[in-house]
């Protein structure tokens, strides 16, 4: 048993676990390959990977070292950056979940299943942001005035 | 305040890693190559938050919640009924699926309940996976890669972890939204991806949990709960590689970064919630494509596919129609001879596979009635046909059970009026319990089967 631990540098459960894990979604990518589009299932899955590695962090990890920075050369205090950081963020992240009806780019489809356009939406995007961004900058100026 | 937080000490000259395995000269050699690229280097990672502790609240909250949203995906393929032909897609998982059963038809609000969750909790549970990722991401870039076999076939697995989670999620909240920029078929997508998840986190949670529980031991949550920027410190040097080797000043709290995520999940939840919980609360769904008003007469609510898509605005309308009943015995009943038979009325949901739902009052024949009449006994199943041809739901298999349910029906009226044309008109399927798109629309034809 410690030999094997050696040579393969973990438990047995662990080789077990990973065996299981190969096997099962072995057989799901099998049932993937025999129907159709297989090829555009792979590439959004490595797609989706791809995306978030090296575009979504690289993008949000750069922007907010910039805006650190900025804030860190003009001598403001360390937690100062949360009054732009925490609503940029969730203003990013509705940005990113809505992003087909807030840009109306599913509106044919939404059409087809509802009847409805998709106006509205690119209009309340902006108002939840003003709100973020105006509920901090609200807060700021309580915490300023104490 | 602004002097910089003690980090974690790197034991001089030790390797920090588990120790090799075979073949050792591999891996040694491995290690002591230069990194190829600069973002390998483990001292550009300078959050002080990052750290064992902090990954383990992630993954302990994403430990309860997942299976929720695993079992309730699985529950709504069984819920569409794929033991019959053409009910579910994809139409044949082999045994990647829930034993074949028979979807109860009470109570009422049961798909509403699972597909409410399914989206629901999947949507909130977006910003704690992405804040899960940030918190282990150096160890993407981790050089080596690899020290034995075992952390190779590891990182294979979490690869896959990370594609699957990423791969539903997106697919998910496209499909709620109507986009299907894809270009493949959603539910074979979504449903094969959700068993590369399963398995992958499945292995995950054997080999991590350990980890998971004594890394949450190794701080108190009510410690940092009430510990202010002021005070936050990186947590001590991890052979893991999560906490920061050469950590910058902290720019917020632990229990500021967990707030924030618990805020964004509850910001995702607060404008879309609406579409499922109930008509009164629909407006509140801000950016949910079903948290909009059609207005406020009796047909106003929620459509989800129009008759002028679905090409029957001529035929269902025309004055030709005629229900057709195939059973022992055929027949043909007008819209009129339906409406002189017995009506039930019931207040039931249309509930969608993409998580919003509507309760309305519907008017119409019992399903067992029309089986009678068409002298069917024993019904194990009723095949009901659309004048739709070209939808994937322009028919549906519905179960004997079904049939049997007593506000089971074929809805000719609703909230007293009689059904608009995009809600069916002149008669469609409504049966408690089950997914919307299998009441079916515009219904031409049920055929008995004993």
């Amino acid at each position: 048993m410690k030999g094997f631990r050696a040579a393969y540098g973990a438990s047995p459960l662990h080789l077990l676990a990973l065996l299981g894990c190969l096997a099962l979604s072995g057989s799901a990518v099998l049932r993937v390959l025999d129907g159709p589009a297989p090829v555009r299932i792979a590439v959004w899955f490595l797609g989706a990977v791809v995306a978030h590695d090296v575009v979504l962090y690289p993008l949000y990890a750069l922007a907010d070292r910039s805006l650190s920075g900025a804030l860190r050369r003009r001598r403001a205090a360390p937690g100062s950056v949360n009054w732009v950081r925490i609503p940029a963020l969730l203003s990013g992240l509705l940005l990113l979940v809505f992003w087909p009806v807030v840009t109306q780019h599913s509106e044919p489809a939404f059409r087809t299943a509802s009847g409805l356009d998709q106006d509205v939406y690119l209009a309340r995007f902006l108002l939840i942001v003003a709100a973020l961004f105006g509920g901090s900058a609200l807060l700021f100026a309580v915490s300023r005035r104490r | 305040m602004s002097a910089p937080a003690p980090g974690p000490v790197r034991p001089d000259g030790a390797s920090h890693g588990p120790a090799y395995g075979w073949p050792r000269p591999l891996w040694a050699a491995l290690d002591r190559a230069r990194p190829p690229l600069r973002v390998l280097d483990p001292t550009l990672w300078r959050s002080p938050l990052r750290g064992p502790w902090l990954t383990a609240v992630f993954g302990a909250v994403l430990l309860v919640s997942l299976p929720v949203v695993i079992v309730t995906g699985l529950l709504s393929y069984a819920a569409y009924e794929p033991r019959f032909p053409g009910n579910a897609f994809p139409a044949d998982p082999g045994w990647l699926r829930l034993p074949h059963f028979a979807w109860p038809t009470s109570p009422s609000w049961l798909y509403r309940v699972n597909q409410g969750l399914h989206v629901g909790l999947g949507l909130a549970l977006v910003p704690v996976v992405l804040a899960k990722l940030w918190s282990v991401l150096p160890k993407l870039f981790a050089w080596p890669p690899a020290r034995s076999v075992a952390q190779l076939v590891e990182r294979l697995t979490i690869a896959l972890l990370v594609g699957s989670i990423l791969f539903e999620l997106s697919t998910g909240v496209l499909n709620t939204q109507y986009d299907y920029v894809f270009g493949f078929d959603f539910y074979t997508g979504h449903y094969y991806g959700a068993w590369v998840f399963l398995a992958a986190f499945l292995a995950h949670v054997v080999i991590k949990l350990p980890v998971m529980l004594r890394s949450l031991r190794g701080r108190s949550l009510p410690g940092e709960l009430r510990t202010p920027l002021a005070g936050t410190r990186s947590e001590p040097y991890d052979p893991d590689g999560l906490v920061a080797l050469d950590p910058a000043a902290p720019t917020i709290s632990r229990r500021g970064v967990l707030a924030l995520v618990a805020g964004a999940s509850g910001l995702l939840t607060a404008v879309t919630a609406g579409q499922t919980v109930g008509d009164g609360l629909r407006p509140t769904a801000l950016l949910s494509p079903r948290g909009r008003s059609y207005g406020d007469g009796p047909t106003d609510f929620q459509v989800n596919r129009t008759a002028a898509a679905a090409g029957v605005a001529t035929s269902a309308q025309g004055p030709g129609w005629t229900l057709q009943l195939i059973g022992p015995t055929e027949v043909r009943l007008s819209r009129e001879d339906l409406l002189a038979m017995p009506q039930h009325t019931a207040e039931l949901p249309i509930a969608c596979v993409e998580g919003w739902s509507t309760v309305q009052t519907w008017t119409g024949v019992r399903l067992r009635d029309l089986a009678a009449l068409a002298g069917a006994v024993d019904v194990a199943s009723a095949r009901v046909v659309s004048l739709e041809r070209a939808g994937a739901f322009s028919r549906a298999t519905l179960g004997g059970s079904a049939v049997r349910e007593p506000d089971a029906m074929l809805a000719l009226r609703v909230n007293g009026v009689d059904l608009s044309l995009d809600h069916g008109f002149p008669a469609r399927i409504v049966v408690p319990a089950l997914p919307g798109v299998h009441h079916t629309k515009w219904v031409s034809t049920i055929e008995f089967s004993a």
